[in-house]
């Protein structure tokens, strides 16, 4: 029997983890211990549903339910003054829930805070486009959708942006391999000969270091050196790469005559 | 008429026949004034550009996906190649994340030689930025007297780190080495040339008439689109928002040194031309500020915290538990506590921001690269149309994109 491998989470594991091991975490304060934020967040929670909201390392996170994206970031734009839409993107979780986490990192500059808005969706559920209130989550959502999937309703145009338009899957899932999938591999191929010509190139090999040595390609052997793509030699061959006499304009470097400068002037 | 088969699909390079007179180009992705991979289709009206779909992503490299595979340390050197232009920036960038991740204080002394660093990297950039955007525009002397300047910059950093592009001179927790030698003497002859040299540079570009006429009143980034669009840096500054997060939310010792915030009313190229020249002369005042504080600073250039730092190497070689502690941390990496940042800074383009989400593994959760350029570049879409074809190279050059950081 094949031993058992997790495809939803094909990342990097650390080899050895202690088993006692507990991480710590990183403190979460309440939100009244800031004055503008406890402001804002009361202002929010007159008007939306928030499921939580604590302050982490100085910027205010507030969850809010998937369904009033838009609804919160324009009122937090409109209302309370957040003018900046400065990140957003996505965090996988669907290993562990089958939910992906949407962020937006808006920022203040008049009173000069950092608040971060999430929620979570499931893997297929659509989330409407921020776009329209703020012009930099064009690109940002493109991204988005480019790298996780995550399908956004009402963007003017919904298309990858990073990875060429017909690329297969989407490769910051945690499914996805670091080094590319099978289609990953073959993409230039099947696009350029079609997909019978595989057999043909045979498998990609990805050490760096191989050198064949009867390959006169990509490789010249000194004092071996044979036309391009012919068979390898096992003749010495010694080429003059001088030109007998010069070459016009072109001066031989005489170390003696040359001035050495000890430091830039 | 191409013949189109397999090898060669059909690249729509020109489209001629269209209804309406309109030409659609392809500017790029091979283009010497798209600095780097940015393939831009314009359709033009004559000579006017009706509509620009930015087309990014040539160059893409996954760094998210790989520092999600990667330990935090193993990560520094590749945040190297996103803006190679600068690359101490977006070491420092990372770096500062992952400290604010675990909560450490960073010695006195690196975060002198860090200011250092960072500024120098930002005159550095800006000169780069000076020399290519004006030789776009058709100023070569320019690009040949700013790269001059930025060779002894960079000799400067060759002398610090070793390298002169990818510095990686920034370490989590502090820097690798105290300054060398003579260092900062080099450096103040540097700083002490360099304001005659922008001197020269204004005196050759401000009231020169073609300059003028090809960057005023071009690329117009209006206080509302730059809100809306997310600008940041010169570009937010260009548009007469002072917003400078060295100032508002001071990191190192920024808030110790004195340094104005430059910003043009005037919203145009030709304003951010004028406020790079002027945001390399606050360098130039900060780095003079943190060399007397460089001196004042107790000499210990790591941060010391056993449970993710190594220690110094003279203790590692005599010293059992901390020879330990660094083979545990090579091997398996640190492990910061579960929890998420975003810390931006500064870069000589905008704001560099690093979002991290730890779960208390070796490995980040998810690690988002909010680069400056990739947001510089989608307002391209809205800031064309109306110009001409050949300000489109001004606008592009000016907005100082750097492909790397776009696509990452």
């Amino acid at each position: 029997m094949r031993a058992y491998q997790n495809k939803k989470n094909v990342q990097k594991k650390p080899y050895y983890t202690d088993r006692f091991w507990v991480a710590p975490q990183i403190p979460k304060e309440d939100v009244s211990s800031d004055e503008i934020f406890a402001k804002d967040l009361e202002a929010l929670k007159e008007n939306f549903d928030i499921k939580e909201a604590y302050i982490q390392r100085g910027q205010l996170v507030v969850y809010i339910g998937a369904n009033e994206n838009v609804e919160v970031i324009t009122f937090l734009k409109n209302q309370l003054d957040y003018n900046f839409l400065n990140e957003l993107s996505a965090i996988d979780w669907l290993e562990k829930s089958g939910e992906f986490e949407i962020f937006y990192q808006l920022l203040s500059t008049t009173k000069l805070k950092r608040i971060r808005i999430k929620f979570f969706i499931k893997q297929k559920e659509e989330i409407r486009t921020v776009s329209t209130i703020y012009k930099s989550a064009d690109w940002g959502e493109r991204e988005m959708y480019d790298m996780f999937g995550v399908i956004i309703t009402g963007h003017h145009y919904m298309k990858r942006i990073l990875m060429p338009e017909d690329w297969h899957d989407h490769p910051l899932k945690k499914s996805y391999p670091l080094h590319g999938d099978e289609e990953a591999s073959w993409y230039e191929i099947d696009k350029i000969f079609g997909k019978d010509y595989r057999a043909v190139i045979g498998p990609e090999n990805r050490d760096s270091s191989r050198v064949d040595e009867n390959d006169t390609y990509n490789f010249a052997r000194i004092h071996h050196e044979v036309p391009f793509g012919d068979k390898p030699s096992k003749e010495i061959v010694h080429t003059d790469y001088q030109e007998e006499g010069g070459v016009f304009l072109v001066k031989s470097l005489k170390k003696a005559d040359s001035k050495i400068l000890k430091e830039r002037p | 008429m191409q013949k189109v088969n397999r090898l060669q699909p059909f690249f729509e390079n020109l489209v001629f026949e269209r209804d309406d007179d309109t030409m659609i180009i392809n500017f790029g992705p091979q283009h010497p004034s798209s600095h780097g991979q940015l393939r831009l289709i314009l359709e033009l009206d004559g000579e006017k550009v009706t509509k620009a779909t930015p087309d990014v992503g040539y160059l893409h490299r996954g760094m998210e996906k790989m520092a999600e595979n990667m330990i935090y340390n193993e990560f520094l050197p590749t945040t190297d190649r996103m803006d190679y232009i600068a690359a101490t920036s977006n070491n420092y960038g990372f770096a500062h994340a992952v400290e604010e991740l675990i909560g450490l204080e960073v010695p006195r002394r690196a975060q002198t030689i860090r200011m250092m660093l960072l500024e120098l990297n930002r005159i550095i950039s800006h000169l780069f930025w000076l020399a290519t955007h004006a030789l776009d525009v058709g100023a070569m002397t320019i690009f040949l007297y700013a790269f001059r300047e930025r060779e002894y910059a960079m000799d400067l950093m060759e002398d610090y780190c070793g390298a002169r592009l990818t510095h990686s001179s920034v370490r989590i927790g502090g820097v690798p080495l105290d300054l060398p030698e003579n260092w900062i003497t080099k450096l103040s002859k540097f700083i002490d040339k360099l304001p005659s040299d922008i001197a020269d540079y204004e005196g050759l570009l401000d009231q020169n008439r073609i300059w003028k006429m090809r960057l005023e009143g071009v690329g117009v980034i209006t206080p509302e689109m730059a809100q809306s669009w997310g600008c940041s840096g010169p570009s937010l500054r260009g548009s007469g928002i002072a917003w400078d997060i060295r100032k508002e939310e001071p990191y190192e010792l920024y808030d110790e040194v004195d340094f104005d915030v430059p910003i043009s009313t005037t919203c145009d190229s030709y304003g951010r031309y004028k406020l790079h020249m002027e945001e390399m002369r606050q360098s130039i005042k900060i780095i003079r500020q943190v060399i007397g504080m460089y001196y004042k600073t107790d000499p210990q250039i790591m941060a010391h915290a056993p449970n993710y730092i190594s220690a110094p190497k003279e203790q590692i070689m005599t010293q059992n538990y901390s020879l330990m502690q660094h083979f545990v941390l090579v091997t398996q990496g640190m492990r910061p506590p579960v929890g998420e940042v975003y810390v931006p800074t500064e870069s000589p383009k905008g704001e560099l921001g690093f979002y991290i989400n730890s779960q208390g593994g070796a490995y980040p959760y998810r690690l988002k690269l909010r680069a400056p350029s990739f947001w510089h570049t989608s307002i391209l879409q809205e800031l064309l149309p109306g110009h001409y074809l050949a300000d489109v190279v001004t606008i592009i050059g000016n907005l100082n994109i750097v492909f790397g950081e776009i696509d990452r």
